[in-house]
């Protein structure tokens, strides 16, 4: 499926996640973000950063990766992200939602 | 004279000795494996022994039985690997080798969560990733009055992911099949986005949990448990109350990986994804659910990882280029309950797809959809496993590399919507 944003159609999944990460941009991050009702700050950026640097070593994402990531705790990674932080950080991000084998 | 050292006669580590035993000439090799434990169990049978449908017997044999005559076997603990001296201690002996095979497994770390080895922990707190868990739900089970079961996944990845699902599944059965089903409430807590990650499975499936009646908890990281007041307790303060909580506490790859320095956070070897080397060390190999790579921790994908991993060794030995060939293929029966299941056949890159299997069009089982075939299939599984898998023989029709025969791709893209 197809999203159109800032003028881009970007491939994206059924959920709304982007298919291919060289698609993604600050632009695109931060359409994102306001559909989720975020809006992103130095922080966001960081955890963003973190989250793309970990998919690019194949690193599986979750939560308590999140503990050791050395960017922000879990605490403040739900008040950067709230409701599913990792459901939501991951779309802004750019990268695939963690997923189990189902 | 060389040695081969495997560690690990769990699942992975029993077939590469199979393997590699009919593979190398014995008087140039000697393949020696460890393993502390006496027992070997069928771990997929762990699902099953709480619901009282298999018996302890059927689940646990003695680990020797299954190490090939030529092998040396030797039951100890493994204290340390010295990867820059190519020698692994023990505990009260060194062994060198010339090649490593590491085949040590994952296992639960219920400790990782805060308040989960509390009071509560075996009384009304259980895991069935364990021989003795799985027991000890089973007593409990038995005298169960009801109330609030919580079917609960911590975090990912862990071993099977999908025997939580097929837990809640057969429980649903379970507690009908007792007359009590209107006395359990079963609700399913998972870190993820949902019980179905993927969208082909999402679509097919979704359908399952409210047939079954079966609450829905997801996006859910656990912070503690809160043993007063019977609750689990997540990073935004959302509490989820339980009467009895079964639980997949985190899983780890073995201490010992940590106490050599071999692995990353959860003690999980970083490895090839294709060829299965380890990334440190090139005589280090790396396999089932030891590993880091983003496949599946499952018996079958341990299978289909050993064809191609004794291809490798063979190649390593003579100096040759590695196949890169392991694509993640896994290949999995999912029970759903009322004698039925599901088969999902998937890989790194290709999401479980429609269709039949092994044989295109005939079957007999099918993709992707419930059917009692798919159940009697897991069930003879348990023979195949201990008969066939176990002694690295190959299942007949059902290659290492993922067949896209039979396979119907019916998840197509949805029209433009700007």
């Amino acid at each position: 499926m197809e999203l159109n944003i800032a003028g881009v159609n970007l491939d994206v999944t059924e959920d709304g996640y982007l298919n291919d990460l060289s698609q993604w941009n600050k632009e695109v991050a931060t359409e994102i973000a306001k559909e989720e009702g975020i809006e992103l700050t130095d922080k966001h950026w960081e955890v963003i950063a973190w989250l793309q640097d970990q998919v690019k070593k194949e690193k599986p994402l979750s939560v308590r990766g999140i503990k050791k990531s050395g960017v922000v705790d879990i605490k403040q990674f739900y008040a950067l992200f709230p409701e599913g932080p990792l459901k939501k950080s991951t779309r802004i991000a750019g990268v695939p939602k963690p997923k189990s084998c189902i | 004279m060389k040695n081969l050292l495997i560690l690990g006669a769990g699942t992975a580590g029993t077939m590469m000795a199979n393997h590699l035993r009919s593979k190398l000439y014995l008087n140039k090799w000697k393949i020696t494996i460890v393993d502390q434990y006496k027992t070997h169990y069928y771990q997929p049978g762990f699902l099953f022994l709480p619901f009282d449908t298999y018996t302890e017997n059927q689940v646990k044999k003695t680990g020797k039985k299954f190490i090939p005559i030529g092998v040396d076997y030797i039951q100890k603990k493994i204290e340390k690997i010295l990867p820059e001296e190519n020698k692994v201690k023990l505990e009260d002996e060194t062994l060198d080798y010339d090649i490593l095979i590491i085949a040590t497994g994952s296992k639960i770390a219920p400790e990782e969560t805060e308040g989960l080895l509390g009071p509560l922990w075996k009384k009304d707190i259980f895991d069935f990733y364990t021989y003795e868990g799985s027991l000890a739900l089973r007593n409990k089970f038995r005298e169960w009055e009801g109330g609030k079961l919580v079917v609960h996944l911590t975090e990912m990845p862990i071993k099977c992911p999908v025997a939580p699902l097929e837990f809640a599944f057969l429980a649903d059965s379970f507690f009908r099949k007792k007359g009590m089903r209107d006395k359990v409430e079963i609700t399913y807590v998972t870190p993820l986005s949902g019980a179905f990650t993927k969208p082909t499975c999402s679509t097919a499936l979704t359908y399952l949990l409210e047939e079954k009646g079966i609450k829905m908890e997801s996006d859910f990281a656990i912070s503690h448990v809160d043993n007063d007041k019977k609750e689990i307790v997540d990073y935004a303060d959302k509490a989820i109350p339980f009467d009895l909580l079964v639980t997949i506490p985190t899983n780890m790859g073995d201490e010992v990986i940590e106490r050599s320095g071999l692995g990353d956070d959860l003690n999980f070897v970083p490895t090839h994804k294709h060829t299965l080397q380890s990334e440190a060390h090139e005589n280090i190999f790396v396999i089932g659910d030891a590993t880091n790579v983003p496949a599946s921790k499952a018996g079958s994908v341990a299978h289909f990882q050993a064809e191609t991993l004794t291809d490798n060794i063979l190649l390593y030995m003579k100096g040759y280029t590695l196949k890169e060939e392991f694509d993640g293929h896994a290949n999995c029966f999912i029970e759903t309950g009322n004698n039925k299941a599901l088969l999902i056949d998937f890989n790194y890159v290709t999401e479980p797809v429609h269709g039949t299997f092994p044989f295109a069009k005939v079957g007999p089982l099918k993709l992707l959809k419930e059917s009692v075939f798919n159940h009697w299939g897991k069930l003879a599984f348990r023979w195949i496993y201990w008969n066939m898998l176990l002694k690295g023989i190959a299942i007949p029709f059902v290659s290492r590399n993922m067949s896209f025969k039979g396979k119907i791709f019916d998840i197509k893209k949805s029209p433009k919507t700007n």
